[in-house]
Parts: structure tokens; C-alpha cells; sequence
């Protein structure tokens, strides 16, 4: 079942004299189930789109569909009815900070008009789904990042939402932090089945947990797919971007290239990565070739190797290399521009 | 050194200050509290964005506090005759105090409203939490810190014009002062006046700090 639709998505922005278009035409389905990421560089646009799944952000023109009601359509009672089936995380986790950790999380509850004795026992056993029984008495302040976004966890799945969007939800955190967080995501999902949406510009996130993936670039999705898709045969320059130079907080990951050298990137497979045939192919060529760029990238857990070749100069030599890899089964695309 | 007489004066001058600078306190509050949350609200950035309610409040929040304390007291005494029904008088000075200090009182709270964390209020959204939920829920307690120090320093301007309208008799130790110091030369009893005003103020603004200190679980 589809879980979210958008619909021919827009949404423009009117700033003082210009307008701006921060999501053009925007078209995707997520499914019930789904850990779906959508990936971009900052001012892409994915957090606007992700506040157009909740309408805190409304769209200018198309749809947004939640299960079988469209957003556009409902009243504002009926919207805010409907957003606590939607929970949101964000990047820096907007707890309220003079409440203690299990008001906090009995929050929404009382919004929903849940009695104060139940909100404090369904509070307290999220607390312990999050691994925080301990600091139920503490306040935001005394916690670390990772607790706070454990405490916003538990809050957003307090009235038992259908989706989870999470807005950066990582990207304020330590690598390891990270790792627990989404390993906390990911049983989520998996235990209470609960479709979960991902803003990230992590490309190690999307890898980690998700397995759909949209890449958005300049407010229109440009690549979306299962993440072994997307990743292994990214289309688009924006998703070579973002894959190929990996975390944006990795630097130098690109090598200078000459202008008209014919380039090839190779993708190993699992079991392509046995036979030395880079090795083999200069051996039986006797030319050189030039080592652009090579990674070896877990993802969706399967670990992909790739490597961007500068091929010598002549046609012919060329065409017989190319044929060679393809021979031995592996995948061959050429690269153009930038590596 | 003073004889009963002048003490028991003091001490009525204490009584009525204190009388004055509490009541238009929280009159003022009264009204300036949801004036404060009513220009938040319809502010550009705000709940319910509301360039016309915004403009009128803001326009008439302005004007009233760029009037001089001294000024508005005698502008208003034709009013405040006929709310109190004199214009002399604690009690007739609660008036001039409670309309100078409301819009200032707007004004703090609508400070105080802006400090709270935008995030935090699109969370309550995204959780479906209507406009009042976020305003009373949200807003007020996220912010309850920053407005009770400012309750506090505008109880402190409220003490200390309250003082002011001594000059026009309006009871209390201000007008003490002015009457024994200024028009009198008893330098000694309006010294006195003066200390007192200066260990009342400290008194107030202590027990506000130290309300709002133990409220905060910011840090």
C-alpha cells in the first residue's frame, strides 16, 4: 500500500521582489514499510518537501496524499487530527527545555487529550523502547545530543504514528551517536512497522538504513529508486555527487582530471572483486591506465567497489579494453566532465 | 532622631508604594499579558500573521510609551477622575501607572515570546497542536523565565514612577521626597525616603531574579 503520494508537487516561495521555487513538479511514491531517503545538498529543498508531507509547509500547487486523504483537502481540524499520525523529528530535536524528559515525551499525549495518568504510562514505556527509563526525571539541558534525539523518539511515537519524518535527525550528532540512532530507527521500523522517511545529506545514512532513495537537486527529484539501484548505477550528476564524493564532510575524494581523456567507471560486484582484473587487463594490453578514482562502498549492506579508469588514447585500444571488462562481467559506464 | 509622627508617616509612605507599584503591576498585567501574546501572534513571523491588528496595536503601543510618565499623568487625570473619581492619591496614581506600563508590559512579553525557539513550536505543530495549545502550552512555558524577569524589571519602573507621581501628590514615599526634601529643605527625611525606596527596590528585584532563577531548567 502507498503509504505517502505527491502529486506534481510545488511550492514557490515569495520573497521580497523574486520569487523563488524551492520544489519544482515533484513526483513520489513511498510505501507502507518504507525507510525511504531523500538525499541532497543543503538548499536542495528536502526539508521543504518533507514539511509538505506534514503541511506544515503548503504546497503551492499538486498534492500530498497520506494514505487515502489528501492533505490539500482537509480543514484545519481535520489536518492537525491527521498530523498525529505523522510524527517529525529534526535535526536539533526541539524538545521543550523546562520540561522534564517524561512531560516531554506525554506531550502530544495531552494535546490528544489523553488522560495525565495514561500519558505518564505510555510515557514511560517509550521511554523504555529508547533505552531511557533512567532520565525520565531529567530535563533536555542535562542530556547528551543522542539522549535528546532518544527523547524526541519516544515523543514522536507517542500517539502511535503510521509515518516518521526525520528532518536531519543525524546530522547534529557523532558518528557513533549516529549509529545507535538509526540502529533505534531501524527496529522501529521493523518492530511497529512504521513507515519512515529520511532527510539527510549523509550519503552514509541513506546506505546505513534506508531502501529507497530520492536524490533531489535545485528543488526536483532527479533520481529515485531502491538504494542498490540508485548507488550502484547513479544517473545523474547529482547523485555521482553525492555518491561518489561520499559525505560531504569527506574532502578530496576527487582526483584532477586532463580534459578529453576518455573515462570508464567499473562496478565490482560481490563476486567481480575475486579476480585481480584491472591488474590482468594491463598485463594483456600492455598499456597504462590511469587510476582516477577507486572506493569500495557497503551498500544495503553488499560491498560495492568502483573505480573511475582514465583509458589510454587511441580508439581501438579503447573499445578492446572495454570489451575485455565487459568479458569478465563487469558493469561499464562512461563518465563525462568532472569526475 | 524623628518623632512618632514622621515614622508613622514613613511607614504609611511604605504601605502606599508598595500598594501603588503591586496593584498597577498586575492591573497593567492584566492587560498588557494578552496584549503582549496578541502582537506575537499577528506578527509577520507569528501564529496567525494580521498586518492590520498588528499595526494598530504596535502604532498605539508606541505612542503611549513614547509619552513622558510625568506628561501622561497630568494628560490623564480628566480619566482617572472619573475612574477613581479623584485624581489625587495611591489610588488615583494606579491609573497614569497602569496605562504607561501596559504597552510597556506588551512590548517585554512580545520579547519574551520571541525568544522562544522556533523549532520547538513546529514541533508542536507537526504533533497537531492548534494555535492556543502552542500559545499557552508552548510559548508561555518555553518562555516563562525571560517574562518573569521581566515582570520583575517592569515592577521595578512601575516602583520607581509610582515615586515619580509624588510630584502631582500622589502618595507613597516619592511624594515624602518631594514634599519634606523639595519643598521643606528636611534633606535628613527625604534621605530616609530615599534609602527606603533603595532596600524596597533591592527586595523586589531579589525575590524575581531569584522566582525566575529557580524556574529555569535551561541550564
Amino acid at each position: 500500500m502507498s503509504e505517502i503520494v505527491v502529486k506534481n508537487l510545488s511550492k514557490t516561495f515569495d520573497q521580497s521582489e523574486q520569487k523563488v521555487d524551492a520544489l519544482k513538479n515533484i513526483n513520489l511514491t513511498i510505501e507502507t514499510g518504507d525507510i525511504y531517503g531523500i538525499i541532497g545538498m543543503s538548499g536542495a529543498g528536502k526539508s521543504t518537501l518533507v514539511r509538505c508531507f506534514n503541511f506544515l509547509e503548503k504546497p503551492t500547487s499538486g498534492e500530498v496524499w497520506i494514505g487515502d486523504k489528501n492533505l490539500g483537502a482537509l480543514s484545519e481540524k481535520e489536518l492537525r487530527a491527521e498530523r498525529s499520525e505523522i510524527a517529525m523529528i529534526f535535526q536539533s530535536f526541539n524538545l521543550l527545555m523546562q520540561k522534564n524528559v517524561l512531560d516531554n515525551v506525554c506531550f502530544p499525549l495531552r494535546l490528544q487529550k489523553v488522560s495525565k495518568n495514561e500519558a505518564k504510562k505510555r510515557a514511560k514505556e517509550l521511554l523504555e523502547v529508547v533505552g531511557l527509563t533512567d532520565k525520565a526525571k531529567a530535563y533536555p539541558s542535562q542530556l547528551s545530543g543522542g539522549q535528546r534525539q532518544r527523547v524526541a523518539i519516544a515523543r514522536a511515537l507517542a500517539n502511535n504514528p503510521r509515518i516518521l519524518l526525520c528532518d536531519e535527525a543525524t546530522s547534529a550528532l557523532d558518528p557513533q551517536t549516529t549509529a545507535s540512532i538509526l540502529e533505534l530507527l531501524r527496529d522501529i521500523n521493523k518492530k511497529l512497522g512504521i513507515t519512515i522517511v529520511v532527510i539527510t545529506h549523509q550519503m552514509s545514512v541513506v546506505s546505513e538504513i534506508c531502501n529507497k532513495v530520492a536524490i533531489i537537486e535545485k528543488g526536483e527529484v532527479v533520481e529515485n529508486g531502491l538504494v542498490e539501484d540508485v548507488f550502484s548505477h547513479p544517473k545523474s550528476s547529482a547523485a555521482r555527487e553525492l555518491i561518489l564524493r561520499g559525505d560531504s564532510e569527506k574532502t578530496g575524494g576527487t582526483v584532477e582530471t586532463l580534459n578529453g581523456e576518455r573515462k570508464i567507471r567499473i562496478v565490482f560486484s560481490e563476486n567481480s572483486s575475486f579476480e585481480p582484473v584491472i591488474a590482468n587487463m594491463v598485463l594483456k594490453f600492455q598499456v597504462a591506465v590511469n587510476i582516477l578514482r577507486a572506493d569500495t562502498k557497503n551498500v544495503g549492506g553488499v560491498a560495492k567497489g568502483e573505480m573511475i579508469l582514465g583509458l589510454p588514447d587511441g580508439k581501438e585500444i579503447q573499445e578492446d579494453i572495454i570489451a575485455y571488462l565487459h568479458e569478465r562481467g563487469l558493469e561499464i559506464e562512461e563518465v563525462t566532465g568532472d569526475v | 532622631m524623628f518623632d512618632s509622627q514622621v515614622i508613622m508617616m514613613l511607614l504609611e509612605g511604605i504601605r502606599d508604594t508598595l500598594y501603588m507599584t503591586l496593584v498597577s503591576t498586575i492591573v497593567a498585567y492584566v492587560l498588557g499579558l494578552p496584549l503582549g501574546i496578541l502582537l506575537k501572534v499577528t506578527s509577520s513571523d507569528g501564529l496567525k500573521p494580521n498586518k492590520i491588528v498588528y499595526g494598530v496595536f504596535d502604532v498605539i503601543c508606541n505612542i503611549v510609551r513614547s509619552i513622558p510618565f510625568l506628561i501622561l499623568l497630568i494628560l490623564l487625570i480628566p480619566f482617572t477622575r472619573f475612574v477613581v473619581g479623584k485624581s489625587y492619591g495611591s489610588t488615583a496614581t494606579i491609573v497614569p501607572l497602569v496605562v504607561c506600563a501596559a504597552p510597556y508590559i506588551a512590548r517585554m512579553v512580545e520579547s519574551s515570546l520571541n525568544e522562544v525557539d522556533p523549532g520547538v513550536i513546529e514541533a508542536a505543530k507537526s504533533m497537531g497542536a492548534s494555535n492556543m495549545d502552542i500559545v499557552f502550552k508552548v510559548m508561555l512555558v518555553e518562555a516563562r523565565t525571560s517574562l518573569i524577569v521581566g515582570a520583575t524589571i517592569t515592577t521595578g519602573n512601575i516602583f520607581g514612577y509610582s515615586a515619580m507621581s509624588g510630584t502631582v501628590g500622589g502618595g507613597g514615599l516619592g511624594d515624602i521626597a518631594v514634599r519634606y526634601g523639595y519643598y521643606r529643605y528636611q534633606t535628613d527625611i527625604m534621605i530616609v525616603t530615599v534609602i527606603l525606596l533603595i532596600i524596597l527596590f533591592q527586595i523586589i528585584q531579589n525575590i524575581g531574579m531569584k522566582i525566575a532563577g529557580n524556574l529555569d531548567k535551561r541550564k
